[in-house]
């Protein structure tokens, strides 16, 4: 072998990168430019919309440390979403929902959200999860000008400041209201207990601890924090035990319910426990707990007895709520197998949402009328929820308060009435209202 | 003649004018592309970029790095503390160039260490890094914690939108901007890292990687020229990060886990180890493909969650099959086998 | 003082699952000379062979049982089917296998078993034990934890100290080609060592799962942790596995309890930069530096 064709050999190594740039990149602009249907008319931006579908778009972890429990709303909203196509949709427009996986990645939600908005040109982005994630794409959506609505996320960020983020609305009550209610109801009933707080090491907890010591700062004796999918917290809840606490209030999630409960069983700790709204899903603790340990534990949800949690909305064990009656119908109509679970309600009354404000919007629909019927309707907006949303053109965020509830035999006792408040320093009122019952074919009606 | 080819001889002088006939098509081709493909393009430059610095740590000098997702990050969050208040002081140029810089400290720390290391000592220690640098960030303040900082990309500036309107007729839009500016830094590494590759360098590298103990004896320091390797491949997971904070438009902990670098090194197994065509092709698949994959199990009937897991399930076979049927990557099994067709080997 | 105690028991319990994790990546090293990276998705696996045999027929101990032997076939069916095929050639080709493996594994289990939480059944009781008016912060579970761990590492000691199947296994990985010659059949030998490796392997699974919530990501933690401590103690050495395992769960036991839960995985890095530059072969390196 000579040097002349060792020389050649190599130059054909770089020569060879490029010529690759060259094929790949012929191959990419063969697939030419995606013509924009866009119609930027007068009458505003119709992206998505034909006259017989409406294309939503949403992002979830369907896969990764997130998946379990998450990956099951979008299960709820599509089967919603497919009984409403199956009753003739909405203005004859069927709802065309995509639901791209992040993994709770804010990288991949990122490269999926410019899938969504760039190649799938949805009309709107309903419903995606994660407050980490969707921090990622806000900026994008609202410069993109794509209503991003519903944000499966309790953070503050979505609705505080309609001016920075005019095309995002929040939907669930947001971590900082639920701190209040829970620190005011405290505040009033527990007056001399010693509160420890067991918190995600994130936003969420950040926020709720925040609420919380408006009402109870003094009380507070001891702060855990754990960081999800870490080790054992067994460290954390004996921190909590050592500072008597004899109320913890926890600010996490329902995997980490069933751990501090098994921890506590561990360290023979039993303080009043009172979990915020997000990890208390009586049904899927129970279950969980139930299963450990066959026959050492052997009712799962009697573990959590007398637990006190929060509710914004109705549960599958309550039987005899119209909505869930409803949403059981829809599950068997229109679901996958298996039974229904929490996290399918979450989705379907997302989506029960949506429906009203399409039908709201009126048969022209528009991506600025969307947002625009948001403001002016969205606060008298009725459904699965107990609370009114804060819909305004001064306020993005979602349902403004929830009932304190005590679980009892897996089943959700009520404690307090319907409590409303808002962030910052408003004050919580008591807002018993009518609930509401859903229209008799469980399709929001047309305006 | 003669001096046209002496002069192509020098690896400077070919691969920058093999990098500038890159350049030229780039531009005309992220010209014509849709914002999406141009946001995928724009993907694939950091990734390329990540996995040529790879290509030189593991195909070149033979370590194996399981944490280079910790310079990225490193990268990232500089870029993004630096544009978080959207304009920075100083160009964007400037911006990237810091980032590598700072990661390169970073790096060249790290690798004094790993220096000392051999094979799976490096793994668990860089694994362990990988781990640990999202987590100190979301305990540090002034990150932004678990929401990390969001990056505000400049607006394009009006000389680059005026030359690249003059040579394709089409405006700079603020996605394709970046897909540019990821494709440019893309070009100008790999440019650099071949020349690195076939000077005296690159060829301590190889011989230390085949044969440690000759290469110390022929003279080549051990230590340091594996602390170099490692900077180098740093300083390319810095300026790959930068570019990702431009693509992403945030850095936060939970963008960098564990996946991340082991997408890396599956970049640079997919295309084969020690080549940058390689490294290229790798980066295009880890692209291209799970978008493709996912969408074909969609329509094939499986559920979202099942078709979401599809993605994953492919390229980890695809790496597999790589190791097991052609251990020198595509390229080099391609190469393998044009040259026994010469009848070189 | 009680935290104290409460914390020092939970990092012994924790510790000893990253030994057990930490001696199967030790056992694969010394009988082949190999890092298997896919060990923790193949522990997964088996323990949700585990937990479907255990819903079926109601009983622990036969699914205890069932997935070490599904670890034993599964051990083996990987070394004959994939890593047999490069053995001999460079180390970051099997390295990079096991990296292969270690995706597919973890997305199949997410396919074939769903992504559900699912909480796996400890035999012991989940309830802290109560000895002389005393509440003591570890269950029967814990207690069988630590009991495993200690069984494992002797049965390993004895296996490479005692028996001539431990001096073949170790000959056949650190030079094959000697051992072929003195009649070692090594390549069931290495088939073995992968073998016994992914039993261990699935024990260690069994003991993080016990009276824990199972998903398919259940084993990321102990995938770096358990590494960790295997590099911490020197690759090579079963004791050097326990006593890595061990120092890292106390450690990040305190710091969790103590600290913050955020400065964990720092930690874990901490412990193991300082140990690897006083000692680059870990704690219980004693095959000595090469030097030329």
């Amino acid at each position: 072998m000579t040097r002349t064709t060792r020389r050649g050999h190599r130059l054909r190594g770089s020569a060879g990168a490029v010529a690759l740039l060259l094929v790949g990149a012929l191959a990419l602009a063969g697939c030419g430019r995606d013509q924009s249907s866009r119609d930027e008319g007068s009458a505003g931006d119709s992206t998505g919309v034909t006259d017989t579908s409406i294309k939503i778009g949403a992002t979830y972890p369907l896969t990764g440390v997130a998946a379990p429990g998450y990956s099951e709303i979008p299960k709820g909203v599509k089967a919603y979403f497919d009984y409403v196509n199956d009753h003739g949709g909405v203005y004859d427009r069927k709802i065309d929902y995509v639901v791209k996986d992040d993994a709770y990645n804010p990288t991949t939600t990122s490269s999926v959200t410019n899938e969504l908005v760039l190649k799938d040109q949805v009309f709107a982005v309903m419903g995606a999860l994660g407050t980490p994630t969707h921090e990622a794409v806000v900026d994008f959506l609202n410069s993109s000008k794509v209503p991003d609505v519903f944000v499966s996320s309790g953070s503050v960020t979505w609705g505080d400041d309609p001016t920075k983020h005019p095309w995002t609305f929040g939907w669930q009550t947001d971590y900082e209201s639920e701190g209040k209610i829970i620190g005011k109801w405290i505040a009033d009933n527990m007056p001399h207990a010693k509160v420890g707080l067991f918190l995600q090491n994130d936003d969420f907890g950040a926020s709720g601890e925040k609420g919380l010591r408006q009402y109870i700062d003094k009380q507070i004796v001891a702060v855990s924090k754990y960081t999800p999918g870490g080790t054992d917290v067994t460290p954390q809840i004996a921190a909590l035990k050592a500072k008597k606490a004899d109320l913890v209030v926890g600010f996490n999630v329902p995997s980490y319910t069933a751990l501090s409960q098994l921890v506590a069983m561990k360290l023979n700790y039993q303080p009043q426990w009172f979990y915020s709204n997000v990890g208390s899903d009586a049904t899927l603790v129970g279950s969980l707990l139930a299963n450990f340990s066959k026959g050492q534990v052997k009712n799962g949800a009697a573990l959590l007895n007398g637990v006190m949690t929060t509710a914004y909305l109705p549960t599958v064990d309550m039987t005899d709520d119209p909505w869930i009656q409803l949403f059981e119908k829809v599950w068997k109509a229109n679901g996958v197998k298996g039974p229904l679970s929490n996290y399918e309600v979450y989705g379907m009354a997302q989506a029960y949402t949506f429906v009203q404000a399409l039908q709201a919007a009126g048969k022209d629909l528009t991506r600025e009328g969307l947002v625009k019927v948001l403001e002016e309707q969205g606060g008298s907006l009725t459904g699965p929820v107990y609370a009114p949303y804060r819909f305004s053109a001064d306020s993005h965020l979602g349902t403004s308060g929830m009932k304190v509830v005590k679980l009892e035999g897996g089943k959700v006792q009520q404690v307090t009435g319907v409590e409303t408040t808002d962030i910052g320093d408003a004050a919580i009122t008591n807002a018993d209202q009518e609930e509401a019952t859903p229209p008799a074919d469980g399709i929001p009606p047309a305006k | 003649m003669a001096a046209i080819t002496r002069v192509w001889r020098i690896p400077l002088v070919r691969h920058g004018v093999l990098g500038l006939l890159a350049l030229v098509v780039m531009i005309f081709v992220l010209s014509q592309l849709s914002p999406f493909r141009n946001a995928q393009m724009a993907t694939m430059a950091y990734l390329a970029i990540a996995a040529g610095g790879l290509t030189v740590l593991t195909g070149l000098s033979g370590q194996l790095s399981l944490g280079h997702g910790a310079f990225l990050a490193v990268g990232a969050y500089t870029s993004a503390y630096l544009l978080k208040d959207g304009d920075p002081p100083f160009p964007l140029v400037v911006v990237m160039l810091v980032s590598v810089v700072i990661t390169v400290v970073v790096g060249a720390v790290v690798g004094v260490a790993a220096a000392r290391l051999k094979g799976p000592y490096v793994a668990g220690a860089t694994l362990a890094l990988a781990v640990a640098v999202p987590a100190l960030v979301r305990y540090a303040g002034g990150l932004g914690q678990e929401q990390g900082l969001h990056v505000v990309v400049p607006d394009v500036p009006r000389w680059f939108d005026d030359t690249i309107w003059q040579i394709t007729g089409v405006d700079v839009d603020p996605t394709s901007y970046v897909a540019y500016l990821g494709w440019i830094a893309l070009i100008v590494s790999y440019v650099l890292l071949a020349n690195l590759m076939r000077s005296r360098t690159g060829r301590n590298w190889r011989a230390l990687r085949d044969n440690d103990v000759a290469a110390e004896i022929a003279g080549i320091t051990l230590g340091r020229s594996r602390v170099l390797a490692f900077v180098v491949s740093t300083a390319a997971a810095g300026l790959a990060g930068a570019v990702m904070a431009l693509a992403v438009r945030v850095a936060a902990p939970s963008g960098f886990p564990v996946d991340l670098s082991l997408t890396l090194i599956s970049a640079v197994v997919l295309g084969g180890l020690g080549s940058l065509t390689g490294a290229l092709l790798g980066a295009a698949l880890l692209t291209f493909l799970p978008q493709a994959v996912t969408s074909w199990g969609t329509s094939a009937g499986l559920s979202d969650v099942q078709a979401a897991e599809l993605a994953p399930v492919v390229y980890g076979l695809i790496m597999m099959a790589v190791i097991l049927l052609a251990p020198a990557g595509v390229v080099g099994s391609l190469r393998q086998l044009w040259q026994r067709r010469r009848g070189l080997v | 003082m009680q935290q104290f105690f409460t914390t020092l028991l939970a990092g012994l319990t924790l510790g000893a699952v990253y030994a057990a994790f930490a001696l199967a990546l030790c056992l694969i090293w010394r009988s082949t000379r190999v890092v298997n990276f896919a060990q923790a998705p193949m522990a997964m696996v088996t323990t949700y062979v585990a937990l479907e045999v255990i819903d079926h027929t109601g009983s622990y101990w036969f699914g205890f049982a069932v997935a070490l032997l599904a670890g034993l076939v599964l051990g083996a069916v990987v070394e004959r089917g994939l890593v047999r095929f490069v053995e001999g050639k460079s180390d970051l080709n099997v390295v990079i296998l096991t990296l292969g493996l270690f995706v597919v594994l973890h997305s199949l289990a997410a396919i074939v078993f769903g992504q559900d939480y699912k909480s796996f059944p400890a035999p012991f009781g989940l309830r802290g034990l109560h000895v002389a008016g005393h509440d003591i912060a570890i269950t029967g579970f814990g207690i069988f934890t630590l009991i495993a761990v200690a069984v494992v590492f002797g049965l390993l000691v004895a296996l490479f100290r005692f028996t001539d199947l431990g001096l073949k296994m170790r000959a056949s990985a650190f030079s094959p080609e000697v051992a072929r010659l003195l009649g070692v059949r090594v390549g069931k030998m290495l088939t073995l060592g992968w073998a016994l490796a992914a039993v261990v392997g699935s024990l260690a699974g069994l003991l993080v799962a016990g009276g824990n919530l199972v998903f398919p990501q259940f084993m990321d933690s102990v995938v770096v942790y358990g590494f960790v401590a295997a590099v911490l103690g020197g690759l090579d050495s079963p004791a050097g596995s326990v006593v890595g395992g061990l120092v890292l769960g106390l450690a990040l036991s305190f710091v969790s309890g103590y600290a913050a839960s955020d400065l964990v995985p720092i930690t874990a890095l901490g412990i193991l930069v300082l140990v690897l530059l006083v000692r680059p072969g870990g704690l219980f390196s004693h095959v000595a530096e090469r030097r030329v």
